[in-house]
């Protein structure tokens, strides 16, 4: 960040214009995404409740299907965006500043489209608070060994810590737009802003407490994934019994969020104008990150083929003739070209310099990695141990709309938190200015 | 306090599953099995499993505990068709029973992998565990069209949309079998209880019995040189025990 004359004022303006000053575009939008959320996931989803979960694809060696792989796709979107934020706060990079708000944010939507998945998933949604630990009349605890529970637990406090770390970095920004707006909104901020006022005690609390947070996020992150993947990898199951699960998971959500990531600013930057701010710098540093990340997955997609062939069991054998050859090889190959061998580009500088070909590695990424999410399901149930079983999987029109209609979902909760919180950091871009500290004092250490 | 830790202790002490009260186990013999199906139909009838209509069978969703799978072996014109009769293993270390979140599925002290359907909230995670595939979904409200709801089982309960179901080992005439017993003072003979399967197979390729009784019919089929546990590998440490095919005969 070495723009010239770019002043404190400025930046002030630019972003809480972005709160107050809204075109007919952004309406189109957020009416467009709310329309398509109804229709694509709130009506089908009341279809499956009424006539059950028949309406999905899903058979008896298949009892788990697409609303899973939505599941997995979209906790693993979820990740990076805190993650990389925690991560580059305690290495003290400077250029995460113009890109956190909306990565974390996109986190919190992601995993609250996920937790929605759960619902839509199981065949008796309005029982599902069994699965939490609250004391009760009959002495029923849930069970305390299954990865299921483990998932909850691990989601749920995901799902505070990021929400309190997003709230936590955002609240001197909150007091700016609290002082600098009027009406319905600032009665909004003053709310928000929990009486933030800049003072050196308070800068120095949140310095601390935001460390605090980072430091704790990390290994959280890392562990909801690992959780997520022994939901499969605790199976017997051939395809999912496997050790490498837990990192395997952790590296793709690592991935697929970092593209995700990627997305979303690009399509932050074009719409809102912040190209002073948002520069071919990150997205170079981006790419690399992409780019060793692509070959840590690579290498343990490998390893998954390694290890299933040389069991030398029979299940997992016709498990990977099935992967590799079967109904859904197109999508394997597909996913392959799109994780592995595309992102292979990403070496040379002129790719990661160039916005739209990181859009469209990106985009392209992630479509390979949900492809991934699909297979590991599609590819593994299908073919256990009794071959008088086996049996294919086609999602249905419901499973599809809702896969469509999650993508609205995710996109509507971002249209109506780019409008309600600055979706740039205001306080830490200024420190990034040239002329050193901001006017209302220092950022967190 | 006092009363959850002597729970807790009862459960803890060693020598499972010689702690239980009944080890109920079946045994199959692959040499008598004509592939009938009577114990299909028998277990249909008995246990109130609903009917999901044609489409539903089509889409790989009927519900049957047990199912007589069928493998063909050889090439024509020497083919051999081999039958399997495959029914909830009742693992003593059961896959579905760790997974299950809500604790919906547990062993009992009968010995028995139990499915509490009122607690069940339909993850299906324990049918994805269960090598076996014998745990059946309810994928629709099940409807019988009258008047066949007037033949229900009133012994056995009719369960909801979106709640998994295998089979019981017919619990409800164990727990018949328990109450008369108890009234008499007395244990419940080895081979008393017969679920329908058993009860209908008209090739006795079927044996119920309490596995701790070492004279029991189970207890002297585990012990033939022909037993075997279908996917023995997997460590599930299932109760039934399969009596494989005689040479002779092939």
């Amino acid at each position: 960040m070495t723009e010239q004359g770019l002043s404190h004022a400025r930046l002030n303006r630019d972003v809480l214009r972005t709160l107050t000053e809204t075109g007919p575009v952004y309406w189109w939008a957020l009416g467009l995404a709310l329309a398509v959320s109804l229709v694509c996931f709130f009506l089908p989803w009341g279809y499956q409740l009424v006539a059950g979960v028949g309406v999905a694809g899903m058979n008896r060696p298949l009892v788990w299907g697409m609303y899973l792989s939505n599941f997995i796709f979209w906790i693993g979107l979820s990740h990076s965006g805190t993650l990389l934020s925690a991560v580059l706060h305690i290495t003290g990079s400077p250029w995460r500043r113009a890109i956190y708000r909306s990565a974390e944010a996109m986190t919190l939507f992601s995993l609250m489209v996920a937790v929605l998945f759960v619902f839509v998933h199981v065949g008796r949604p309005w029982n599902i608070y069994w699965s939490l630990p609250y004391p009760n009349q009959r002495e029923l605890w849930p069970n305390f060994r299954s990865p299921l529970l483990f998932d909850v637990t691990a989601i749920t406090t995901y799902l505070t810590a990021s929400f309190t770390f997003l709230f936590m970095g955002a609240m001197p920004d909150l007091a700016a737009a609290r002082d600098g707006t009027t009406g319905w909104r600032k009665t909004l901020y003053t709310w928000l802003a929990l009486g933030w006022r800049g003072t050196e005690r308070e800068w120095h609390h949140l310095g601390w407490a935001y460390t605090f947070f980072a430091v704790l996020i990390i290994p959280l992150a890392v562990s909801v994934h690992s959780i997520v993947s022994w939901d499969f990898a605790l199976s017997t199951v051939p395809g999912f019994h496997q050790t490498v699960f837990a990192p395997y998971f952790v590296v793709g959500a690592i991935y697929s969020g970092t593209a995700g990531i990627v997305t979303v600013m690009f399509l932050l930057r074009k719409l809102y104008h912040f190209e002073a701010y948002i520069t071919e710098d990150h997205f170079d540093k981006l790419g690399r990150l992409l780019l060793v990340l692509s070959l840590l997955w690579t290498y343990i997609n490998g390893l998954e083929l390694f290890t299933g062939w040389y069991s030398g069991s029979s299940a997992e054998l016709e498990t990977l003739r099935y992967k590799l050859t079967g109904l859904y090889a197109p999508l394997y190959w597909a996913m392959l070209l799109f994780c592995a061998a595309l992102p292979l580009v990403l070496t040379s500088s002129r790719v990661r310099h160039s916005f739209r070909s990181m859009l469209a590695i990106s985009v392209l990424v992630n479509i390979g990695m949900y492809f991934e999410r699909f297979l590991i399901i599609a590819t593994s149930l299908p073919r256990k141990f009794l071959p008088n079983t086996w049996r294919d999987y086609l999602p249905t029109w419901v499973e599809l709309a809702i896969l469509l209609g999650s993508l609205a979902i995710f996109v509507s909760l971002f249209l109506i938190f780019v409008k309600l919180v600055p979706s740039l950091s205001i306080y830490e871009v200024k420190e990034t200015l040239p002329h050193g500290k901001g006017a209302d004092g220092e950022g967190p250490p | 306090m006092g009363d959850y830790l002597d729970k807790w202790k009862q459960y803890r002490e060693p020598g499972f599953p010689g702690q239980l009260d009944y080890a109920w186990g079946l045994a199959v013999d692959l040499d008598r099995c004509t592939g009938c199906e009577a114990c299909v139909v028998a277990c249909q009838a008995e246990n109130n499993l609903p009917i999901v209509g044609e489409k539903d069978v089509g889409e790989g969703r009927e519900i049957q505990w047990l199912r007589i799978e069928r493998y063909w072996e050889g090439e024509y014109p020497d083919l051999r068709l081999r039958f399997l009769p495959m029914l909830c293993q009742h693992c003593a270390s059961a896959p579905c029973e760790t997974v299950c979140p809500v604790a919906a599925t547990y062993h009992n002290q009968d010995g028995l992998n139990v499915q509490v359907y009122n607690r069940c909230i339909g993850t299906r995670s324990c049918a994805a565990y269960c090598p076996y595939e014998v745990r059946y979904f309810n994928w629709r409200t099940p409807r019988w069209d009258p008047p066949l709801e007037q033949q229900l089982n009133p012994d056995v309960s009719v369960r909801e949309m979106g709640v998994m179901e295998k089979c019981t080992f017919c619990i409800q005439r164990i727990r018949l079998a328990k109450d008369q017993a108890k009234d008499e003072g007395r244990r419940v003979g080895p081979d008393e209880v017969q679920p329908a399967c058993v009860q209908s197979c008209p090739s006795q390729a079927l044996r119920f019995g309490d596995r701790q009784a070492p004279d029991s019919a189970v207890s002297k089929a585990s012990r033939s040189a022909r037993a075997y546990a279908v996917l023995e590998e997997l460590n599930t440490r299932p109760v039934i025990t399969y009596l494989r095919k005689g040479e002779e005969h092939d």
